[in-house]
């Protein structure tokens, strides 16, 4: 006799599957990498408890099916080790995911060793990780490396986009052009040559660092600083999906994470009470107060540096 | 004479050498690299041995001392002509037995052919060389084969060791400055092998242009010219003349480094002509560094630094290309 509160086992990473009395456990790997010791228990659960197979999630996650649900108690002791060794924040040992409301923190590889990354994307994710799990409400946060957007950031609520802000030594520029050549064909046509120089135009750049990587004396170096693009209320679904859109530019990363923080408060404020389930997506919430309510609440005691950039209206 | 003395000290003495001399030596930019969170090694002014990169080699050979990237000759306005104002102090530089045969070609270049160059010889009169030494070959270097492993045309010979620095002056400048210190015997050591080895062909001339070799750079080279732009010994520039924007009737002249692997630079001295196919680029600067500058002054032009195969983001050897002559050869013969 199975009496199960199916609330309880979502909330714990588990979900209801199309086999009565079958679950599946979900693996959150925040930064999308971790160190393949993992892979046996993963190997074990699957093994003894599953069918001995393992879904790679969209979101970077493990999806291990074909479990009794009556096995949930073992499988969560077994994933101890993982929610230790990948810091998954917990409110008791051994009992396994305590939230699965907010996904996992996905991310590209970033300046790992992508030589396009910004900034070291798995780093930033494990923060975010830390700093909004566990929660219950529905928020789905990716990261980026750079604005080839290879984890598909645009189509999160949140979606951080890595930026540098190229300095020009005028001295090392030979004028060979490639950075403007390269930065009209590949991303904005924010440089010019004039006057046998090379002048960027701040406003149509995007921060990707091509300039950096195209120059061959070294006259073009990233900034000190690393920027961020935020990118908000993307979504895939049945209604009305769409593409996040730019939020703010040039920010930097304490703020980034203050805002996803404000934007928790946002929800319980303004979460329809009568949701189905009690789930309303974000981005539906944000629909119906409309964005300057957002932002409001978005950017409650957030100091923004001084090259920010806040978008005043957004036409999703 | 060889002298031995703690870092405190001799960075005593390089302050006091800092009055009548800038002291040029390789030092690591802290995330200043092409990717994300890398750092970089490049030539700039030091205070202190502490700045010296020993242990690794430079991205871009010190050559920028003499021959500045961009360099402004002289300004100009409707009837007036002037030489901006040359720094009065001397120049003293650090860098490895590669480096200073490098700087035998650009004199070679600049100083002894046909007439001199007047900018040039301005800066390179100022300048002595400091050695460094080289414990072992880095990765590409193949100076063995080009005979620039060893020298003795240095002033300095300064080596980095526990916490003490070794001192040998060959130049009598520099006698008084280390009277005080203690005597050792300071000789530099030089690297007898390297794992690339090149052998250009004896035997090697024109008709290699004919040869299938070059096509495959066609397809793999992407014209950026980073390889040319770390060389010590590439020599090429190109000339600008600004006119100021509010001012028309005045500007500068400028002269700033060039490539003979990149795009559109046409009016270069020397004179060669753009080349269409980046394998031909490639044929023509293979054949430069190790046949018409031979053939002209009796010794080669590449001094084996590796610095060309170290830079290149498309992982083409320069020296292996030049080891693929010898199969071009007896190819074309
Ligand atoms: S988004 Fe940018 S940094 Fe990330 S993997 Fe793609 S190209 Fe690399
Ligand atoms: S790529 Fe570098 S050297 Fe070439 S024009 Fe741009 S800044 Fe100047
Ligand atoms: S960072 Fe990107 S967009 Fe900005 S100037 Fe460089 S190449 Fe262009
Ligand atoms: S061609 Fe390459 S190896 Fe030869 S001197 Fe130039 S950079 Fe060094
Ligand atoms: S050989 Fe390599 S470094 Fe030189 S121009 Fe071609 S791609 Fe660039």
């Amino acid at each position: 006799m199975l009496d199960i509160n199916t609330k309880q086992l979502k909330k714990n990473a588990f979900r209801i599957t199309k086999e009565r009395g079958k679950t599946a456990v979900r693996i959150r790997v925040p930064g999308g990498n971790m160190h393949v010791k993992f892979f046996s228990v993963i190997q074990e659960i699957a093994e003894k408890y599953g069918n001995g197979t393992v879904h790679i999630t969209t979101r970077q996650g493990f999806e291990i099916p074909g479990i009794d649900m009556k096995n949930m108690p073992d499988i969560n002791k077994m994933l101890q080790p993982i929610i230790d060794g990948l810091e998954i924040n917990q409110e008791a040992p051994g009992c396994g995911y305590p939230a699965s409301g907010t996904r996992n923190i996905s991310a590209c590889v970033g300046n790992a060793y992508c030589p396009y990354g910004n900034y070291n994307t798995g780093e930033l994710a494990k923060k975010i990780e830390k700093a909004v799990f566990p929660h219950d409400r529905h928020v789905k946060i990716a990261v980026t490396g750079c604005p080839n957007d290879c984890i598909k950031a645009r189509m999160q609520d949140f979606g951080i986009i890595g930026m540098t802000e190229p300095q020009y030594d005028p001295y090392r520029c030979v004028g060979c052009q490639a950075c403007v050549k390269n930065c009209k064909k590949r991303a904005t046509g924010a440089l010019k040559f004039e006057n046998f120089k090379v002048v960027r135009d701040h406003s149509k750049c995007i921060g990707c660092g091509e300039c950096v990587i195209k120059c061959p004396t070294g006259a073009w170096t990233r900034s000190e600083e690393k920027y961020y693009k935020l990118v908000i209320m993307g979504r895939t679904g049945k209604k009305n999906p769409r593409i996040a859109q730019d939020f703010i530019k040039w920010a930097d990363e304490e703020s980034v994470i203050k805002i996803i923080l404000n934007t928790y408060e946002y929800i319980e404020e303004y979460i329809d009470k009568e949701a189905y389930q009690g789930k309303e997506h974000i981005g539906y919430i944000v629909d119906r107060t409309g964005y300057q309510e957002f932002k409001k609440w978005a950017l409650k005691d957030v100091n923004l540096g001084p090259k920010a950039e806040v978008a005043q209206t957004i036409n999703w | 004479m060889g002298f031995r003395m703690d870092v405190e000290r001799f960075d005593e003495l390089l302050t006091e050498l800092q009055k009548n001399y800038r002291i040029y030596a390789p030092v690591l930019l802290k995330g200043k690299g092409r990717y994300s969170e890398t750092d970089t090694i490049r030539y700039a002014e030091i205070n202190s041995i502490k700045d010296v990169v020993f242990d690794k080699k430079s991205v871009f050979s010190p050559k920028e001392v003499i021959l500045p990237i961009t360099q402004t000759l002289f300004y100009f306005t409707e009837d007036n002509v002037i030489e901006p104002k040359v720094d009065e102090k001397n120049i003293l530089i650090f860098l490895r037995s590669c480096d200073i045969h490098a700087v035998k070609r650009l004199d070679e270049i600049y100083l002894r052919n046909r007439f001199a160059d007047s900018y040039y010889a301005a800066l390179r009169t100022k300048v002595k060389f400091v050695l460094m030494e080289c414990e072992k070959s880095f990765e590409n270097c193949f100076c063995v084969s080009m005979g620039s492993n060893r020298t003795d045309e240095y002033d300095l010979f300064v080596r980095l060791e526990d916490g003490k620095v070794y001192v040998e002056s060959k130049n009598e400048t520099f006698d008084g400055l280390f009277k005080d210190e203690e005597n050792a015997e300071v000789s530099p050591k030089f690297v007898l092998e390297n794992e690339t080895v090149v052998k250009i062909p004896e035997n090697l001339d024109q008709r290699v242009f004919k040869s299938k070799m070059w096509d495959e750079y066609d397809e793999r080279c992407i014209a950026c010219g980073r390889c040319n732009f770390v060389c010590g010994t590439c020599a090429c520039f190109t000339m600008q003349d600004i006119f100021y924007k509010d001012n028309p009737n005045a500007g500068e002249r400028r002269r700033v480094w060039a490539s003979c692997m990149v795009d559109g630079f046409t009016d270069m001295a020397g004179g060669h002509s753009f080349r269409k196919k980046y394998g031909e680029r490639m044929r023509f600067k293979v054949m430069h560094k190790v046949y018409d500058f031979n053939k002209r002054f009796g010794y080669h032009m590449c001094v084996g630094c590796g610095r060309c195969d170290d830079i290149c983001p498309e992982y083409i050897s320069f020296a292996n290309a030049v080891n693929k002559l010898n199969d071009a050869m007896k190819e074309v013969e």
